[in-house]
């Protein structure tokens, strides 16, 4: 709040400034408006151009339907895989010292660094047809990982990873000693502790890294496209879907599923963005 | 400190739990990658990374994530400021925004840029040709990488205290003069931070660039594009081997971010 209170009265007290700060203001503003706004708005006329029954006649297709259904449910599932991973190695990272404990917290920042398209080729190398990993998974037990869905989470498991970390343990970092140590005196197991005083502490921070991951997903597509083999119906993500639509040309089909998209990306990290950003920076 | 040593079974299990799942999630895949362009020797690998393609793809690769740097990193640090310092109605607005690239599909962004610029686009007689070319390549990559600077940069600019510019101004010095001697040094370090990460995410950056370059041989392909095309052409051995070359540059990277990295999170 002090934020906001000083820069109004610095901005009274320079006077001389009148055209450098409308220059800067305008500059901003319309790099953001045309660099981010326009394409938006863009793709939904585009995608609502021939009329609503024309979308929704595209977008109801069931290869384009299977599409967007696989990947909100992968994005979900590993969203909530992560939840739980993330912040479990944030809490061992936080509260722990054990051998390996630098090597992995610098590795946690790979999947920012690795491109997407690398992390699809090296899932294929670990779990392609013809590696012992999957030919033992495939014929004890009947699982297939890759050209399937758990490939699919896989991928996106790498690249959420630091995702919910980085929200958690700056928070787990902060978090009052003294309030975890009461309950241990009290008695209370580590479970309950953790349960009743860090997780009430934490939990917005590990929402917001698990819908963020879960938003960066919807759209992922450099390593879908490698581990997913992109079958109709079965494992084709809607980012895949849209690709081999406009490769064919198939303009309408494009159009009406990078809509729906849009929109569930738009609603989850605009929902995150309302709740928590606004307070920081409003 | 808070940082205790491991002294129950349950936190063995914990720890265990954590680093058999990194472990596998991110340690195995990068063993994978190595063996596999490794598979017949170095000779192969060196023999697929300097033919003419694969270093022309590198080439773009290199020029298109630069040049998105410096655009992002200026226009990045003005927006920055402006969303920082200044009250405006509708300024949530803008700052929600700026998350949105990271989170839109490459593939739709690519595709924005056909409706636009393409054969049956928008916008045709443009003097400059943006679909299927450099130009509109660079457009995308600076979009998907356009929230990284501005996200470092922010919360540094917030947490800064206005005394010493409010002294500089009283002192008759300029608005450009307080801002290179007293701001820019506060903020390098997340400017720096900002632009290695926009660097990392403009150096991977597949489906856009696929979509709208075309990926025309030797025109418009970058490393990523090329990787997906010796893939289709059953060239392993040059899909492996320049995953090796980005992974490596990611490696860097990744050096450099864990040089840089605030050190805030308790040790």
């Amino acid at each position: 709040m002090m934020q906001a209170a000083l820069p109004a009265k610095a901005a009274a007290r320079n006077p001389h400034l009148p055209f450098g700060k409308w220059g800067l203001r305008v500059s901003a503003l319309t790099y953001l408006i045309m660099m981010i706004a326009i394409p938006i708005i863009v793709i939904n006329i585009e995608g609502l151009r021939g009329g609503l029954d024309q979308f929704f006649a595209d977008f109801t297709r069931p290869a384009a339907l299977s599409a967007l259904w696989l990947s909100i449910w992968t994005a979900a599932v590993m969203a909530v895989i992560n939840i739980i991973m993330g912040t479990l190695t944030a809490y061992v990272l936080i509260h722990y010292r054990f051998p390996g404990k630098r090597l992995l917290d610098s590795m946690i920042d790979l999947p920012f660094a690795i491109p997407t398209l690398v992390t699809g080729i090296m899932l294929v190398l670990l779990y392609g047809p013809q590696t012992a990993v999957s030919g033992f998974l495939d014929r004890q037990l009947g699982i297939r990982i890759l050209f399937a869905p758990p490939g699919i989470i896989l991928a996106l498991l790498f690249l959420g990873y630091p995702l919910v970390i980085r929200s958690v343990q700056p928070v787990l970092a902060r978090l009052d000693t003294n309030q975890e140590e009461a309950a241990y005196t009290l008695g209370a197991s580590g479970w309950l502790t953790f349960r009743r005083v860090v997780l009430p502490v934490i939990f917005p921070a590990m929402l917001t890294g698990g819908l963020l991951s879960f938003a960066r997903a919807l759209g992922e597509f450099g390593s879908i496209v490698i581990v997913s083999g992109n079958i109709p119906m079965r494992s084709q993500t809607a980012a895949v879907y849209i690709f081999g639509q406009v490769e064919a040309g198939n303009m309408g089909a494009a159009s009406s599923v990078s809509v729906v998209l849009l929109l569930v990306s738009l609603v989850v990290t605009l929902g995150v963005d309302f709740a928590y950003r606004r307070k920081t920076y409003a | 400190m808070r940082e205790k040593p491991v002294n129950t079974f349950w936190a063995w299990v914990l720890i265990g739990i954590v680093l058999l799942y990194a472990g596998l999630l991110l340690i195995a895949p990068i063993v994978a990658v190595i063996g596999g362009a490794f598979e017949k020797g170095i000779q192969p690998f060196i023999e697929a990374i300097t033919a003419p393609d694969a270093l022309l793809s590198l080439r773009l690769t290199f020029l298109l994530a630069i040049s998105a740097a410096v655009i992002n990193t200026v226009l990045g640090i003005i927006v920055s400021w402006v969303l920082v310092r200044h009250q405006f109605p509708g300024k949530w607005f803008f700052n929600a925004l700026v998350d949105l690239p990271f989170v839109v599909s490459p593939v739709i962004v690519g595709y924005v840029m056909i409706v636009l610029f393409g054969r049956t686009g928008w916008f045709q007689n443009l003097p400059i040709q943006l679909a299927f070319s450099v130009p509109g390549m660079l457009i995308v990559t600076v979009f998907v990488s356009l929230p990284f600077v501005i996200r470092e940069v922010m919360p540094v600019l917030a947490s800064l205290r206005q005394e010493q510019e409010e002294a500089a101004y009283t002192l008759g010095a300029s608005p450009w003069t307080t801002f290179s001697r007293i701001v820019f040094p506060a903020i390098r370090h997340g400017i720096i931070y900002g632009v290695i990460l926009t660097l990392a995410r403009a150096l991977g950056e597949f489906g856009a660039v696929a979509v709208i370059g075309g990926a025309i041989e030797g025109a418009t392909e970058t490393a990523t594009v090329y990787i997906y095309r010796a893939l289709l052409d059953r060239n392993n051995i040059g899909a492996y081997s320049m995953a090796i070359v980005l992974g490596l540059i990611a490696v860097g990277i990744l050096v450099i971010m864990n040089r840089l990295r605030p050190n805030e999170r308790g040790h």
